[in-house]
């Protein structure tokens, strides 16, 4: 370990904003840009489910039609 | 020789592929860089001139190292499907960009933070940064005129194109330091003789630098999960891995 304590680890030897700064935004921007891939993933999947429930929908309709018919 | 490599051309083949991959990449990534870093900021020793200040590298050279790796993946996706006509090719490329763009930003933001306090400016016109600045842009271009064209193979070859006449900038960024006189400083590791960083600093900046890498591919490797399911929505395959979904959650 090459600082005496945890205040000196975060001063930096007096470059803590600058150090800080880097590592905050890069940790950010890539955490950022994980959960937005996340969440496109589960935005498509959720899509196909909703296409095919309407799916069923449409072909429900359609069999109550043709019974109605026959009436 | 190449033939084992074409089944994976097909989008089911390559959903599968990356499906396996993305843990292995994850764990090795959230490994590599957690090691790297923490060596790297409370470890490594001090910089004999900078002080603390240079502990900026472990994330400023591997992002900029790997923003130009990236963008020369990116091209050589383009390059396969303009030549070979894959459309998986097409969305590797798409896959790339955005993740080859935040490397970018994030090699330009820790700069700017590391030229501060050094050289006394967040910013300067200097060919090294200003390259990499133009390296921002292209990416943007990419992804802005792939997301133009509503017919994605035609996005895919325009944006192609755009992608390859973009890796002139490879060589420029690369060689700036010694074309132009810059602020910024030379090569310290990809150098032909050996690197003059002492070994006690470059193991932790190897170590973030494989780690930077096996994010990207992680990222990547998602990324082109997205975009083949996008693509690919309405083949009887894609709708199918809903219910494989469902039935795990019901079980």
């Amino acid at each position: 370990m090459q600082f005496d304590s945890l205040a000196d680890f975060f001063a930096m030897g007096g470059y803590g904003f600058y150090v800080w700064l880097s590592f905050g935004v890069s940790a950010l921007m890539m955490v950022a840009i994980t959960v937005q891939t996340r969440m496109e993933h589960s935005k498509l999947l959720a899509q196909i489910t909703t296409e095919k429930q309407r799916q069923v929908r449409i072909e429900k309709a359609r069999k109550m039609k043709n019974v109605s018919h026959v009436r | 020789m190449w033939k084992w490599l074409h089944p994976y051309a097909q989008p089911k083949r390559a959903y599968q592929l990356c499906t396996t991959l993305t843990p292995w990449f994850w764990t090795a990534a959230v490994m590599c860089l957690a090691l790297g870093t923490i060596w790297g900021l409370a470890f490594a020793p001090q910089d004999y001139q900078q002080g603390d200040s240079f502990r900026i590298i472990y994330i400023h050279v591997p992002s900029a190292m790997l923003s130009m790796s990236s963008y020369v993946a990116m091209a050589m996706a383009a390059l396969v499907g303009i030549i070979w006509q894959w459309r998986t090719a097409y969305m590797t490329m798409i896959a790339i960009a955005p993740i080859g763009a935040t490397m970018t930003f994030i090699a330009l933001i820790t700069g700017a933070a590391w030229g501060k306090p050094m050289w006394g400016a967040w910013w300067v016109w200097d060919a090294r940064l200003t390259s990499e600045l133009i390296l921002l842009f292209l990416y943007f271009g990419v992804i802005a005129l792939y997301s133009a064209f509503e017919d994605k193979q035609q996005a895919g070859k325009a944006a192609g194109v755009m992608a390859l006449v973009g890796v002139v900038n490879i060589p420029i960024i690369h060689f700036s330091v010694e074309w132009w006189n810059t602020l910024h400083q030379g090569s310290t590791i990809t150098k032909l003789d050996k690197p003059s960083i002492a070994t006690d600093m470059l193991w932790p900046l190897l170590i973030n630098l494989l780690g930077f890498g096996l994010f990207i591919a992680a990222v990547t490797t998602m990324r082109l999960r997205n975009e083949i399911i996008r693509r690919e929505i309405h083949r009887p395959w894609v709708q199918s891995l809903v219910e494989q979904k469902e039935q795990d959650h019901a079980v």
